[in-house]
């Protein structure tokens, strides 16, 4: 019989570490669903994102999320100088969608090798005094290593969402892949917004990572678990809608939990491409958003 | 190349190599000679679509995989010949490349090559789950001392390989020459006008996502041999699907030949790599080359060659 405070905490386990999912995500929300960048690398970038945070919290004893904070702006100045290549070799010659997918995926193994040639392939963690303690209230344990990630990637995507609903140069960005030619009567460089949003979308994998690490130990090659499920997320909740995405990760982490706890852990991974497939196929305007 | 030569040649070589064979004591000539063919068949088989219609497709690993698996069950149940295994990978492979493809090559080239992502991961989830082929922790397999005409089993899987490779190619060659292979170059340049036109896109895609599917099944179905003990880390490497997509990006993406030239160059440079320095090195070395020629000779070495020969 199932014991329903223990599908309790597994569903709000779920809604923790699906909160987290969307940290990932946004990132590929903004380069994949906005700009139709399809950036395969970006979680690798998280995990270089995390293992940054390890050598500032082991080296410096900075905390973790701070860590993510420090790691954003050199990433975003990454993401600005990778994304004018990207510009440069394929947007330009007009061939983006073969030979940019495959680059991003070359990107992927370069970055997963670069790591475990520099840092080795062993699992790291950081240290910080919220990592082991626990809140409980009615039976419902929450764990800090899930909490204070949940909170800081709701905080990221509530501030980045104001920021581009709100600035002109956010509204700019979600008009960039609209229509290009309004934006340039406008009196705007397309190409300046989009290594703009690029750089900004590669910073939120400095914060992902940081938050990835305080999660579990993290290896170099941990990042290809979290392609299929990012973007099953963003295609399942609208591409480029960050709420829609949100609600698609807080979905799937609740799946995921809930397989998990009740049944094999092993088929956690699996789940994501379960969500992806029928959308692509009956529901391809994913839950809040427009048609492909 | 004319037809004729093309025959002599592709009969040549597996001709002089079944002599050179007869000659080569060294286990480890046949060890190789399995890769190099192995990875011809497979770049072969992905060029299929990515190169002749634009789609990618990152689930190598899942359809080679695949293959190597179905191969493993039907061993454990009954004692059938090599032949048959492949024949089975194939059909297994080639369903999967069906029901996969009819879901999302509607959408834009970009969802599939997403889906084949997400395909090898639950495929490596399914077969870590499936207790009868061993589970996660893996299958032994018995590899017979002897081919069924004499010689070492290694090298009865050589000529297996190569005999596939060949076949695939020749394939390849002739899609490449017919309307089919028109119809796909038509959708690799503007899908929209193409369907436009009346080339019946879907059925295209459907018809070479079948094909390249079941070619890389028939690539992984003797494996379990060659290897003699499979698991999933091992049979759903990455390194397969990176091996896969550089080869015919190095070679050259279109043409029959770029692949055969990108898997036997990048084989080779592996395999020495391999023995004089580390294999993490090794996959920064591919990792590096394929990111070199996408964005400095989008069209691979056939292309390099090509544009010297106009220049002369």
């Amino acid at each position: 019989m199932l014991d329903p405070l223990a599908v309790l905490n597994a569903v709000m386990a779920g809604v923790l570490l699906g909160g987290f999912y969307a940290s990932v995500a946004l990132g590929i929300a903004i380069a994949f669903g906005m700009l139709d960048i399809p950036n395969l690398s970006h979680p690798a970038f998280v995990v270089v994102g995390a293992f940054a945070t390890w050598q500032l919290n082991s080296q410096l004893g900075l905390d973790p999320v701070l860590a993510g904070l420090v790691m954003a702006p050199p990433f975003f100045v990454l993401g600005a100088a990778l994304y004018r290549l990207y510009h440069v070799c394929f947007e330009r010659r007009g061939d983006a969608a073969l030979q940019g997918l495959a680059f991003f995926f070359g990107m992927l193994f370069i970055t997963e090798v670069a790591l475990v040639l520099t840092a080795g392939a062993d699992y790291r963690s950081v240290a910080a005094p919220y990592i082991g303690a626990s809140l409980t209230f009615g039976g419902i344990t929450l764990p800090g290593r899930m909490l204070v990630p949940f909170f800081v990637s709701i905080g990221m995507i509530v501030l980045l969402h104001q920021f581009l609903t709100r600035s002109f140069t956010g509204r700019a960005i979600q008009a960039v892949s609209q229509d290009p030619v309004a934006l340039r009567l406008m009196g705007v460089s397309p190409t300046r917004i989009k290594t703009l949003a690029f750089g900004l979308a590669t910073a939120t994998a400095a914060v992902a990572g940081s938050l990835l690490i305080i999660i579990e130990p993290v290896e170099p090659s941990i990042g290809r678990d979290f392609i299929g499920r990012a973007f099953a997320v963003v295609v399942l909740g609208g591409m480029g809608s960050f709420y829609g995405m949100l609600l698609a990760s807080i979905i799937l982490g609740i799946t995921e939990s809930i397989v998990s706890d009740m049944w094999n852990p092993s088929w956690a991974p699996a789940i994501a491409f379960g969500f992806l497939l029928p959308t692509l196929a009956f529901r391809s305007s994913g839950l809040l958003g427009r048609k492909l | 190349m004319s037809n004729a030569w093309f025959w002599a040649l592709g009969g040549m070589l597996v001709a002089v190599l079944w002599l050179t064979g007869r000659l080569v004591t060294n286990e480890y000539v046949f060890f190789m000679g399995y890769a190099v063919a192995q990875y011809i068949l497979l770049a072969t088989a992905w060029n299929l679509l990515g190169g002749y219609a634009g789609y990618i497709n990152f689930g190598t690993a899942a359809f080679f995989a695949l293959g190597a698996y179905v191969s493993v069950a039907i061993n454990k149940l009954v004692e059938v010949p090599l032949p048959v295994l492949i024949l089975a990978g194939a059909v297994a492979a080639g369903a999967v490349g069906l029901a996969m493809g009819y879901l999302t090559l509607k959408l834009r080239g970009v969802f599939f090559s997403i889906a084949t992502l997400a395909l090898a991961i639950v495929a490596q989830a399914a077969v870590t789950n499936w207790e009868f082929v061993g589970g996660a922790s893996g299958a032994y397999l018995l590899r017979p001392s002897e081919g069924p005409w004499g010689g070492g089993y290694v090298e009865y899987l050589f000529y297996v390989m190569l005999v596939m490779a060949v076949g695939a190619v020749a394939l390849a060659r002739t899609i490449e020459r017919s309307t089919v292979g028109l119809g796909l170059s038509a959708i690799r340049d503007d899908e929209l006008v193409a369907e436009a036109y009346g080339v019946p896109t879907l059925r295209l895609k459907l018809l070479v996502t079948v094909l390249s599917g079941a070619l890389m099944g028939m690539a992984g179905a003797p494996l379990p041999f060659y290897v003699a003990y499979l698991d999933p880390p091992s049979a759903f490497n990455l390194s397969y699907a990176v091996n896969t997509i550089a080869m015919p990006l190095i070679g050259g993406t279109g043409t029959w030949i770029g692949p055969v030239i990108g898997a036997v160059l990048l084989t080779t440079v592996q395999q020495t790599a391999m023995v004089t320095i580390s294999s993490a090195f090794n996959l920064m070395l591919v990792g590096l080359l394929m990111v070199a020629f996408i964005t400095l000779a989008p069209n691979g070495i056939v292309g390099l060659v090509r544009n010297l020969r106009r220049r002369a």
